[in-house]
């Protein structure tokens, strides 16, 4: 049995020289008015929405459950780590504290999926989608009726901390982390979770592990995506995080496909754009919108790229199996 | 006491509409195993043609007797919503039967949106409420003042909910309707006209809530928007009933108005979305399949 | 001692009886045969002893182990495995990955290993790979490593099934009709199959199965069940001509 080293690892270092080279344009282009600050907007909220879909994609897809509250963690995060740097950290550190602070945001945000996990373990399908629901409402009810950090007003006042560079990085982050994470025994115990949820504990899966670990997960980065968008809006509010934007991220992940992470990087980017450029119709841009969405749908169930991989994506030792399974 | 009283009248009101509305979720969903989110938005089509079909029959002086006018505009708004909900049906979910639910409930999602910003495009986002096609006269019951409305709203309901247990029951199409819902892969082997029964419910659930459409618009304001609020209040009071039993969403829907009522009586309004969803919560985690619902099979291995 | 021990085990859905009074002992490499009509309670006896229900009444002793109380993959873990009646493969995934994933637990890396695709996250996987890979060999489904598992012929399926059993290392297996939908020359090749395997894995064996050539050719016991209650149990030649038995699947008047 041959290991091919050579392409894989060419491969592995082009990749990465394209990955850094991408990073330097992101500080450059901005810095140089290249990119107006209209477009750096766009190419920010697109990078937030592709960490939004691809953790709820890890839950709704690979795991095949339906989650639909995923707004909840994603506020809890923004509210986190809006506080640290707005009450909290001086402001003079922020641009120094903000990884820290997203990753506060983050695991603040996790605990409330480690929550979400545990009726999972019980219910399914429709009844979990309700239980998310109340999870997003509840969260959405509690931060407006805490007056300290602004109650139904919001809370404001943050630094615009976010960048496209720094959203970049989170992006490769989260690509990296889960595909990393998907592409191993704990993520092929998630997708015999959505295969076949009994069959899966009869051949020695731990569903319950391997439950928590796709909702923690999830809810971390849908965490960190909200302190990116608290510091990129510089203002965030309870009515900013219903059941309307967990909508959107639903969309989102079936638009790009099911169980897979090339599809919700598609998704989320089409989607936003798309929304993006429908612009000029004014209200009318949310009748157009959904309505293509429908007949896409209805063409194509499965979404853009369901199920499936973009080749770099897929570890090479996954693509070599081929070649050495022969008997 | 009298203030109970009150509350209690306002709590019926209320619930008998999310009750008309948690009918079309539990049937769609018996039938067909699928959430209906555009059932919500269906709801608020149904107020606004009740709006316009009472606009058109008061404005043109055609002096009939209120009792008429108003059956004529329930008729208006049940006949377009079905109309509606079928021509949906037909379109968008009847191709993706077989398709994975979830692209169905993206679908459905989808529809709901459309017709949202439609409505807000077009009409416009002012609230309205319905002219009066009620004499709206105001009796005071020891204390407790009962409106016109009020009296036609529970009386109405309860009168269509009957006609429905009764159709339900007793009826072929009623019959087909339950058998469906078991299963459906068996039905049509038996000579039983699937689709033709599925765009029935469709249009039976529309319908009954085209009824508390009108009932909805006579007492209260509308908005394009209110699809939203109001059809995720009725779909957990399908859910709290039981989802797919009939009798369970009428139970669920008075229930989640008496809650609704009772606690916006007794705590600040920002506590009564949360005060909703943790009752929603508990009552799941004990009794998962709702108050009414079947107690879970075990899954057959 | 007893691999298996199963004491008095009952089992009520809610008013009906599914299983009454089951009792069984096990030594290490024996091969015993539950038969018994339909709905007679056979899948659910493997049911609790793999604990998918917790059993209403009764003990189940593993190793020396206590099973009642534990979960599946639990149970799993302390070495049983089974098939199913109606095929319960990862249909959407590879035929590689149906048999790696039931290695789950054996795995030793942490999650955060598997983020980083460390250097031992590799070694781990690529030991499982190629234990995968050599079981598939094994069953002669090597060259469907990469196929979707819906994708295989039906027999190519069963000895998936088998196979992905197998790879949880288990000392008891437990077969639940595995020769269902098969043709004469099939069944004789699963009957090679099922020896061949109890001698290569040093496996102890319960077989479910209503294809009486299956049973009566390769069990050492047999016991019968109907409507939850053993009525006959001993060696093949003494249960073909019990008349309960007879009975039971033929219905009274006959024999």
């Amino acid at each position: 049995m041959k290991r091919r080293h050579t392409v894989p690892l060419q491969r592995g270092w082009l990749v990465a020289l394209l990955l850094v080279l991408i990073l330097f344009l992101s500080i450059l282009l901005p810095q140089l008015g290249i990119l107006n600050l209209y477009l750096q907007q766009v190419i920010m909220y697109v990078g937030i929405n592709i960490i939004l879909t691809i953790s709820l994609n890890l839950v709704n897809g690979y795991m095949g459950e339906f989650s639909v509250g995923h707004a909840g963690f994603m506020a809890i995060g923004a509210y986190v780590s809006s506080l640290l740097t707005v009450l909290v950290f001086p402001r003079s550190l922020g641009p120094f504290i903000f990884p820290l602070v997203l990753v506060l945001g983050g695991l603040a945000a996790a605990l409330a999926g480690l929550m979400v996990a545990l009726p999972s373990f019980k219910t399914r399908g429709d009844y979990l989608a309700i239980v998310t629901l109340a999870f997003n409402m509840i969260i959405k009810s509690v931060l407006e009726n805490i007056d300290a950090i602004g109650g139904p007003r919001g809370f404001m006042g943050m630094s615009k901390l976010t960048n496209v560079a720094w959203v970049y990085i989170w992006v490769l982050l989260t690509v990296f982390a889960i595909r990393n994470f998907v592409f191993s025994s704990y993520g092929r115990g998630i997708l015999s979770i959505r295969e076949d949820e009994v069959a899966a504990e009869l051949v020695s899966v731990n569903t319950r592990q391997a439950k928590i670990l796709a909702f923690v997960i999830s809810s971390f980065f849908a965490g960190v995506a909200g302190g990116l968008f608290a510091h990129v809006l510089q203002f965030i509010n309870p009515r900013s995080f219903t059941i309307l934007k967990s909508t959107d991220v639903l969309v989102m992940v079936y638009l790009g496909g099911i169980g897979s992470i090339t599809g919700s990087i598609l998704g989320a980017s089409i989607y936003t754009v798309l929304l993006e450029l429908l612009r000029p119709l004014g209200v009318w841009r949310w009748v157009v919108g959904p309505l293509m969405l429908v007949i896409l749908m209805v063409t194509r169930p499965r979404g853009i790229f369901g199920l499936r991989e973009a080749r770099w994506l897929i570890p090479a030792e996954e693509v070599q199996a081929d070649a050495t399974a022969t008997s | 006491m009298q203030f109970i009283i009150q509350q209690t009248l306002n709590a019926l009101q209320l619930g008998s509409v999310y009750a008309l509305i948690a009918l079309g979720y539990t049937m769609v969903y018996g039938i067909l195993r699928m959430i209906n989110f555009a059932h919500g938005d269906i709801f608020m089509v149904s107020t606004y043609l009740g709006f316009f079909g009472a606009s058109f029959l008061l404005g043109h002086a055609l002096h009939l007797p209120g009792a008429v006018t108003f059956v004529l505009t329930l008729l208006v708004a049940m006949l377009g919503t079905s109309l509606l909900a079928v021509f949906i049906e037909r379109v968008a979910y009847k191709p993706l039967r077989q398709a994975p639910r979830i692209s169905a409930v993206i679908t459905a999602l989808g529809i709901g949106l459309v017709l949202e910003n439609f409505t807000l495009a077009t009409i416009g986002p002012e609230p309205r409420i319905l002219p009066q096609v009620i004499p709206v006269i105001n009796f005071n019951l020891g204390g407790v003042a009962v409106s016109t409305i009020q009296v036609v709203i529970l009386a109405v309901s309860a009168a269509v909910m009957s006609i429905l247990d009764t159709i339900v029951r007793k009826t072929m199409t009623g019959m087909a309707m339950r058998a469906i819902s078991f299963d459906k892969s068996v039905v049509p082997l038996m000579g039983v006209p699937t689709d033709r029964i599925i765009s029935i419910t469709f249009a039976l659930g529309s319908s009954i809530a085209a009824v508390g459409g009108t009932l909805y618009g006579i007492a209260y304001m509308i908005d394009p928007y209110m699809g939203i609020r109001i059809g995720w209040w009725a779909f957990i009071s399908a859910v709290v009933g039981g989802i797919g039993n009939i009798r369970g969403a009428m139970v669920g829907g008075y229930i989640l108005g008496f809650v609704e009522i009772f606690v916006a009586a007794f705590l600040p309004s920002t506590y009564r979305d949360f005060v909703v969803f943790a009752l929603l919560l508990v009552l799941l985690v004990f009794k998962p399949t709702g108050i009414m619902g079947m107690p879970v099979v075990q899954q057959k291995v | 001692m007893p691999l298996l021990q199963v004491k008095g085990l009952s089992h009520y859905f809610g008013g009906l009886k599914a299983v009454s009074d089951f009792n069984l002992d096990m030594e290490p490499g024996e091969l015993v045969g539950i038969i018994g009509p339909n709905g007679a309670g056979k899948t659910t006896v493997f049911n609790l002893i793999t604990g998918v229900y917790r059993p209403t009444e009764g003990q189940i002793w593993f190793n020396g182990h206590n099973l009642v109380g534990l979960q599946p993959h639990q149970i799993i873990n302390k070495g049983i495995a089974r098939t199913f009646q109606t095929i319960r493969l990862f249909k959407d995934l590879s035929v590689l990955d149906n048999v790696r994933i039931a290695r789950y637990s054996q795995v030793q890396y942490s999650p955060w290993s598997s983020f980083l695709h460390t250097r031992w996250f590799g070694e781990e996987e690529r030991k499982i790979r190629e234990e995968a890979l050599r079981l598939l060999g094994i069953f002669n489904l090597g060259s469907y490593a990469q196929a979707l598992a819906k994708n295989l012929p039906y027999g190519e399926q069963r000895r998936l099934e088998i196979a992905r059993a197998l790879a949880t290392k288990p000392r008891l297996l437990l077969l639940d009709e595995p020769a269902a939908g098969m043709n004469p020359g099939e069944i004789k090749r699963l009957m090679e199959l099922i020896q061949w395997i109890r001698r290569e894995f040093e496996l102890t064996i319960i077989l479910i199965e209503h294809q009486m050539r299956v049973v009566m050719g390769i069990c050492e016991r047999i016991q019968v069940l109907d409507f939850g209650e053993t009525i006959a149990e001993g060696k093949p030649k003494e249960i073909q001509n019990h008349p309960r038995v007879l009975e039971a699947y033929l219905g009274k008047g006959v024999a």
